[in-house]
C-alpha cells in the first residue's frame, strides 16, 4: 500500500462551480492508502505545486492523486512537480473532474458524486503504480536515405548540411530519379534538368554524403538510433573509383540494340552505358544480360579501349554492412502498366504513348532531340489527344487501376498541351478530363493560360476507345457538356497513366516493419500532425512513397523529413516512454501471438535458460520487448493467452482496480 | 409498489489519442451527458481486455462502451482493428449469456468529435436505462 496524497483543484469556479471540492477531498480521505487530502484554488499554479511538494515531503507520500483538469492538460506539469519533490514522476495519477465532470454536469450533487468516484478510481490505480524509468539507448549519428530521386537528394542534402553523414542507396546506376527524365516543370516551365542537375552535383561533392548507386538494401535489423543495414552493391563490372566517364567504351561497344530504359525504350543504348550525360556518379555500367563478354566470353572491346583500365569483368556483387540512426524511405513512384487498358490501343500502336514517354519525346536530350515526332513514322503529329485519369480515380475498376487521384496528371497535361501549342501552333490539341484539379500555388492560373492563351481544347468526358486505322488513331469520346459523341482522327494519343509506389517499397516496408496502406503507399505516423514520420520509430518518409506529390511538395516534405532526422541524430541518447509492454518470462510460453499483433516489430523471441525450483535448468523460448521500439499501445497484452504481457502504467490490475472502484 | 428510478452505471473505455480527447472536447464545449458515464483512460482501445468488460458487468455495470479512433486513424496503426474483432466476438458471447447486446457498444470518436461523444453517451445511457438493471453477471460475493 502506498502513502497517497489527494489534491483537489477548484480551477477557480470551473470545477468548484459544480463540484463540492471540499466534500470530494473529505470523502477521499477514507480511501485505502490515503494519508493526506486537501483542496486548493489552482493546483497548477506555483503555490499549488509548492503545496504538493510540501505535502510529499511532510507526509512522506509515495504517490499522489490530483483531481483536476484532463491529464492531457496538466499530467506533465504534476509529474514534474512530483519529480522535483523527489518521488518518481509516474507515481502521479490525475482524476479528470473538469472536462469529464464539472463542465458536462449541471447539478452540484451529481457532479460531486461523480468526482468522488473518479477520485476513488485514481486512488485505486495509484495504489498499484510502480516507479517507472524511461529506457535510454545510444544514437548512431548517420542517416540512410533509400532512393536517389529529388526526394532522396533533398533529404540527404538537408541532413548533410546540418553536419551529419548520410548515405544514399539508389538501385539505378545514377541518382536523379523521375525528375531527371522530365522536360519542363509546371507551373513555371523551368527546365527540370537545369534545376535538378546542380543538386545532383552538390550531392556528389558533399563531404558528408556517400552515394551507393546500382545498389539495394538487402537487410535491415535493429531499431531507432541503432539500425544495422546490409547494402548490396551490384556488380557493374566497372571500377567506380577509376572510371572517368569519358564514354569511349560506350561508343565502341558493338552491342547497340538494347532498349534504353532512361528513354523508356524509345531508343537504344549499348551494353555498356551511362544512363544520361549528367548522370551522377558519371560512371559506365555493363548490362550483364546484354554484354557478349559476360555472357559468352567473346568481345572485350570496352576493356581494350578504356585508357583508365576501369573495366573489370570479374567483379562480383558486394555486401557491405553499415550502422544508421535513422532511415528515410524515398522510393518514389512509377506510372502503372498500360497492359490492362486495351481500349486505348497502347500495345497496338506506337503512337499511343504515356505522359512520361511524351516527356522524353519533348526533351532535348531525348530520343528525338526534343522534336515532337511520332514514334511510328517520325512525322510531326498534327492532332494530339491527351487522355486524363487513365487508371486514376478508378473506383469501379480497381483490378485495372487505382482508386486514388494521382494528383500530378492535370498539371503536367496542361503543361504538355501548352508546350505543344507553343512550339507547334499548327497542332490541334484535345484534352479529355473528368475534372481538372488545380489546387496549388499558381496552378489554376497555369491551366487557364493553357485554355485561354494557348487555345487547348479541354473537353469534359472520357475517351471510350482508340482504334489504329492506317496512320491515324480513331478516337471515340463523349463530350459530357455538349452531350454528344465525338470522333477525332488523331496522330498521337497521350495517356496520363496513374502513378503507383515503386515495386521496391513493399519489401522495404517489410524489412523496416513500417506500415503501408492498401495501395502500398507508406503510412504516416499521423496524417495531419506527423506526416513525414512512419509509425515505426526512426523511419521517415520522403516524397511519393507516402502518396502522390508534385515536385514542390516532394521537396518540402523531403526537407521536413530531414529536419525530423536531424532532430533525432542531434540527440546523444534516446529517452523512451516508460509506459511500454513488459513480458513476464516465467509465464510466457513463447507462442508468438504478441509478435504477430505488434505493429512496430518491437517483440523478439529468444531462447533463455531458466533455473527451476528443483535446481535443474531448462531452456525456453520467451518473448522480449525492445523498449526503444515499443510504443505502448497494449495490443500484445490482450492477445497474450497466458497473461504474460502487461503494460507499464496501464497494467491489467490497475485497470481492473479502476473498474472496481467505479462499479462499487 | 412503486419502482425506484434506476440510474444505469456505464463504464466507458476511451483511447487516449482520439476518444479521450473527444470526451475532453465535449467538456470544453459544455455538451452535457449523464453523469452515469465514467470514463477509464487506456492508451489504445486495443488495450481493453475482454476481462475488463466482464469484470465491469460482474461488479454491477449496466453497460460498457469502448471508444477508439476511427478505422484507419489509429494512433498505433492497427489497434482499433483488433478491438473491433475482439469485441465483436465478446459482445456476441455476452449476448448469448444474457447480457443484451444493447448493453455493449463500440464507437469510433475522434479527437474532433466532442459532439459525437456527448450524443453517443446520451443515446447509450438512454438505451441502457430502458433495459433496466443488469443482474445477469453480477457476482453476489462482491457485494
Amino acid at each position: 500500500m502506498q502513502r497517497i496524497g489527494v489534491f483537489v483543484c477548484w480551477c477557480g469556479s470551473n470545477i468548484a462551480g459544480t463540484v463540492d471540492v471540499k466534500a470530494v477531498a473529505e470523502a477521499l480521505k477514507n480511501e485505502p492508502g490515503v494519508v493526506f487530502s486537501t483542496n486548493y484554488q489552482y493546483m497548477c499554479s506555483q503555490a499549488g505545486q509548492d503545496m504538493i511538494k510540501a505535502a510529499i515531503a511532510g507526509h512522506k507520500l509515495g504517490g499522489i492523486v490530483v483531481c483536476s483538469c484532463s491529464p492531457r492538460m496538466h499530467e506533465a506539469t504534476f509529474r514534474k512537480t512530483a519529480s522535483q519533490a523527489g518521488i518518481n514522476p509516474y507515481m502521479v495519477e490525475i482524476a479528470n473532474i473538469r472536462e469529464q465532470c464539472s463542465w458536462v454536469h449541471k447539478d452540484m450533487a451529481t457532479g460531486t458524486e461523480k468526482a468522488i468516484i473518479l477520485g476513488k478510481a485514481a486512488v485505486a490505480k495509484v495504489n498499484l503504480n510502480t516507479p517507472l524509468t524511461p529506457g535510454e539507448s545510444p544514437v548512431t549519428k548517420r542517416a540512410l536515405v533509400i532512393g536517389g530521386g529529388i526526394a532522396g537528394i533533398q533529404t540527404a542534402l538537408d541532413i548533410a548540411d546540418a553536419g551529419f553523414p548520410v548515405d544514399i542507396v539508389e538501385t539505378k546506376p545514377t541518382i536523379g530519379g523521375k525528375m531527371a527524365q522530365l522536360d519542363k516543370t509546371f507551373p513555371t516551365l523551368d527546365c527540370a534538368a537545369c534545376i535538378l542537375t546542380p543538386k545532383m552535383v552538390e550531392v556528389a561533392q558533399h563531404e558528408n554524403i556517400r552515394i551507393f548507386s546500382y545498389s539495394e538494401v538487402s537487410e535491415i535489423k535493429g531499431f531507432v538510433g541503432n539500425f544495422d543495414v546490409t547494402i548490396k552493391r551490384k556488380a557493374r563490372y566497372v571500377k567506380e573509383d577509376i572510371c572517368t566517364g569519358c564514354g569511349a567504351c560506350v561508343e565502341k561497344c558493338p552491342m547497340k540494340k538494347i532498349p534504353n530504359e532512361f528513354n523508356l525504350g524509345m531508343d537504344n543504348r549499348s551494353a555498356v552505358y551511362i544512363p544520361f550525360a549528367q548522370a551522377v556518379p558519371k560512371v559506365a555500367t555493363i548490362d550483364p544480360n546484354a554484354c557478349n563478354m559476360l555472357k559468352n566470353g567473346r568481345c572485350g572491346i570496352c576493356a581494350k579501349v578504356c585508357t583508365a583500365g576501369a573495366i573489370d569483368y570479374t567483379q562480383k556483387d558486394e555486401y557491405i554492412e553499415e550502422k544508421y540512426g535513422a532511415i528515410v524511405a524515398a522510393t518514389g513512384f512509377n506510372p502503372i502498366s498500360m497492359d490492362k487498358f486495351d481500349e486505348f490501343a497502347y500495345s497496338q500502336s506506337k503512337d499511343v504513348i504515356t505522359s512520361l514517354e511524351f516527356e522524353r519525346l519533348t526533351n532535348a536530350a531525348g530520343p528525338t532531340a526534343g522534336k515532337l515526332l511520332r514514334p511510328s513514322d517520325g512525322k510531326h503529329p498534327h492532332t494530339i489527344v491527351f487522355v486524363q485519369c487513365v487508371g486514376s480515380r478508378c473506383s469501379a475498376c480497381t483490378e485495372k487501376g487505382k482508386e486514388y487521384c494521382s494528383k500530378i496528371c492535370c498539371m503536367y497535361t496542361a503543361k504538355h498541351a501548352m508546350l505543344t501549342r507553343d512550339k507547334y501552333p499548327d497542332t490541334e490539341v484535345y484534352v479529355f478530363y473528368i475534372d481538372v484539379r488545380t489546387p496549388g500555388k499558381n496552378f489554376d492560373e497555369f491551366y487557364r493560360r493553357a485554355v485561354e492563351e494557348y487555345g487547348v481544347n479541354y473537353i469534359k468526358g472520357m475517351v471510350g476507345k482508340v482504334t489504329p486505322e492506317g496512320s491515324k488513331l480513331k478516337v471515340q469520346a463523349s463530350d459530357l457538356i455538349a452531350n454528344k459523341q465525338l470522333h477525332i482522327d488523331a496522330d498521337l494519343v497521350v495517356l496520363a497513366a496513374a502513378i503507383e509506389p515503386d515495386k521496391s517499397a513493399r519489401p522495404l516496408a517489410t524489412m523496416l516493419t513500417a506500415s503501408m496502406d492498401t495501395n502500398d503507399f507508406f503510412t504516416e505516423a499521423h496524417p495531419k500532425l506527423r506526416p513525414v514520420e512512419s509509425p515505426t520509430a526512426g523511419v521517415f518518409l520522403s516524397g511519393t512513397c507516402q502518396g502522390p506529390k508534385d515536385i514542390p511538395e516532394t521537396v518540402s516534405q523531403a526537407g521536413a523529413a530531414a529536419s525530423k532526422v536531424i532532430g533525432l541524430l542531434a540527440k546523444d541518447k534516446l529517452t523512451g516512454n516508460p509506459c511500454i509492454a513488459k513480458s513476464d518470462e516465467w509465464m510466457c510460453n513463447g507462442c508468438s501471438s504478441c509478435g504477430k499483433v505488434c505493429a512496430y516489430g518491437a517483440i523478439t523471441y529468444e531462447e533463455k535458460e531458466f533455473r527451476l525450483p528443483d535446481r535443474t535448468t531448462k531452456i525456453r523460448r520467451v518473448a522480449s520487448v525492445n523498449p526503444a521500439v515499443c510504443q505502448g499501445c497494449g495490443a500484445c497484452t490482450v492477445t497474450c493467452p497466458s497473461g504474460a504481457m502487461d503494460l507499464n502504467g496501464f497494467t491489467t490490475t490497475q485497470i481492473m482496480a479502476e473498474v472496481d472502484a467505479i462499479c462499487k | 409498489m412503486q419502482m425506484k428510478e434506476h440510474k444505469p452505471l456505464i463504464v466507458a473505455f476511451c483511447c487516449n489519442w482520439c476518444s479521450y480527447a473527444g470526451a475532453d472536447l465535449a467538456g470544453n464545449n459544455r455538451l452535457n451527458y449523464p453523469a452515469e458515464v465514467k470514463v477509464i483512460r487506456v492508451p489504445c482501445s486495443c488495450r481493453v481486455n475482454p476481462m475488463f468488460v466482464l469484470r465491469a458487468f460482474q461488479r454491477g455495470a449496466d453497460g460498457v462502451i469502448i471508444c477508439g479512433c476511427h478505422p484507419g486513424d489509429c494512433h498505433y496503426v492497427s489497434g482499433n482493428y483488433y478491438t473491433r474483432r475482439r469485441m465483436a466476438m465478446l459482445f456476441s458471447m455476452l449476448d448469448y449469456l444474457g447480457i443484451e447486446k444493447e448493453r455493449t457498444r463500440i464507437e469510433w470518436v475522434s479527437a474532433a468529435e466532442g459532439a459525437k461523444f456527448a450524443a453517443t453517451m446520451n443515446d447509450f445511457v438512454e438505451t441502457v436505462a430502458k433495459l433496466g438493471e443488469n443482474k445477469r453477471l453480477e457476482d453476489l460475493r462482491c457485494k
